[in-house]
């Protein structure tokens, strides 16, 4: 019997394991995008989960408005990284301190 | 019942581990790969809650968009990723640790929250299966009360392409390019140039 709990549970794990992708790998920046792509994808399970258990059909329509973010996001992210990359030579995140604020 | 429970729990199972894998992969091009498999499981589970329409999108922009973005951005640029792992311990404990507590604390939550229960019933949950399809009841409401989301949504996507089309766009020396306005402003006295020549001598 699997009830609403399973998937927020899941949907805790994944997003668990993406914060813990951001601290583990603090110097490779192309990892902590697949980290935040990660914890979107929990925000997402669990959007799925309540809108088919509340049986409201709004959950999967803001599921998809998370999905265009994480795509936009994605496709910014790695434009500034290809960037950083050109400037630098290397991608690695405590380098990223020329705005010193 | 325990079809679906099993299958449940196969999709959870290799999701998460797939996730551990991402976050945890000495190269990451493996990262990516993991990445892909843990969304197509994720999409699995999205049909046995019955959105098929997500799961097909999810298939669609996250491994065909998404992950081939990150693969090719990963296989483009030269980095030297066994440097970029140096000090990948040292900070596992502490993370570790507040992965556990973000977890028993999430947990804790799920499971003494009944009280105040929004559903307000004794009875588990179940899925609830409609007879209208999953893609129709989404355009039904999609282009209806939801379309300014809609296109909020469109204007997202050309934000995004317009910045990373500005940001990765350099602008190389010696490329040749039409300058329009000059050509349109050229007329014969600035397009020739006289010169008067000496019989027997050159320029």
């Amino acid at each position: 019997m699997i009830t609403l709990e399973h998937y927020l549970f899941l949907g805790a794990i994944i997003f668990t394991l993406g914060v813990l992708g951001i601290f583990l790998n603090k110097k490779n920046l192309i990892i902590i995008l697949m980290s935040i792509e990660l914890i979107l994808l929990s925000v997402n399970i669990n959007f799925i989960a309540f809108s088919a258990y509340i049986n409201d059909i709004s959950g999967q329509i803001f599921a998809m408005l998370t999905l265009t973010v994480a795509a936009a996001e994605a496709a910014i992210g790695l434009a500034i990284l290809v960037v950083f990359f050109r400037n630098l030579g290397s991608i690695e995140v405590n380098k990223i301190n020329q705005l010193k604020g | 019942m325990v079809l679906y429970s099993l299958t449940f729990y196969l999709f959870s199972s290799v999701a998460v581990l797939s996730a551990l894998m991402v976050i945890s992969a000495k190269n990451p091009v493996h990262s990516v790969l993991f990445l892909i498999l843990s969304f197509v499981n994720a999409s699995g589970l999205f049909v046995l809650l019955g959105a098929e329409f997500l799961a097909m999108i999810l298939v669609v922009v996250y491994v065909g968009a998404v992950a081939v973005l990150f693969l090719f951005v990963v296989m483009m640029l030269d980095i030297n990723f066994v440097k970029l792992r140096e000090g990948f311990l040292q900070y596992l404990p502490f993370g570790a640790l507040l992965g556990i507590v973000l977890v028993i604390e999430l947990g804790i939550l799920f499971l003494t929250d009944r009280s105040s229960n929004i559903y307000n019933n004794q009875t588990p949950l179940q899925p609830i299966v409609n007879d209208v399809e999953n893609t129709k009841m989404i355009g039904q409401i999609l282009y209806t009360e939801y379309f300014y989301l809609f296109q909020i949504c469109g204007i997202i996507l050309l934000v995004a392409m317009i910045g990373s089309i500005t940001l990765t766009l350099r602008d190389k020396g010696g490329v040749k390019r039409q300058n329009i306005d000059f050509q349109n402003t050229v007329n014969a006295s600035t397009a020739i140039e006289k010169k008067k020549i000496k019989i027997g001598e050159g320029i």
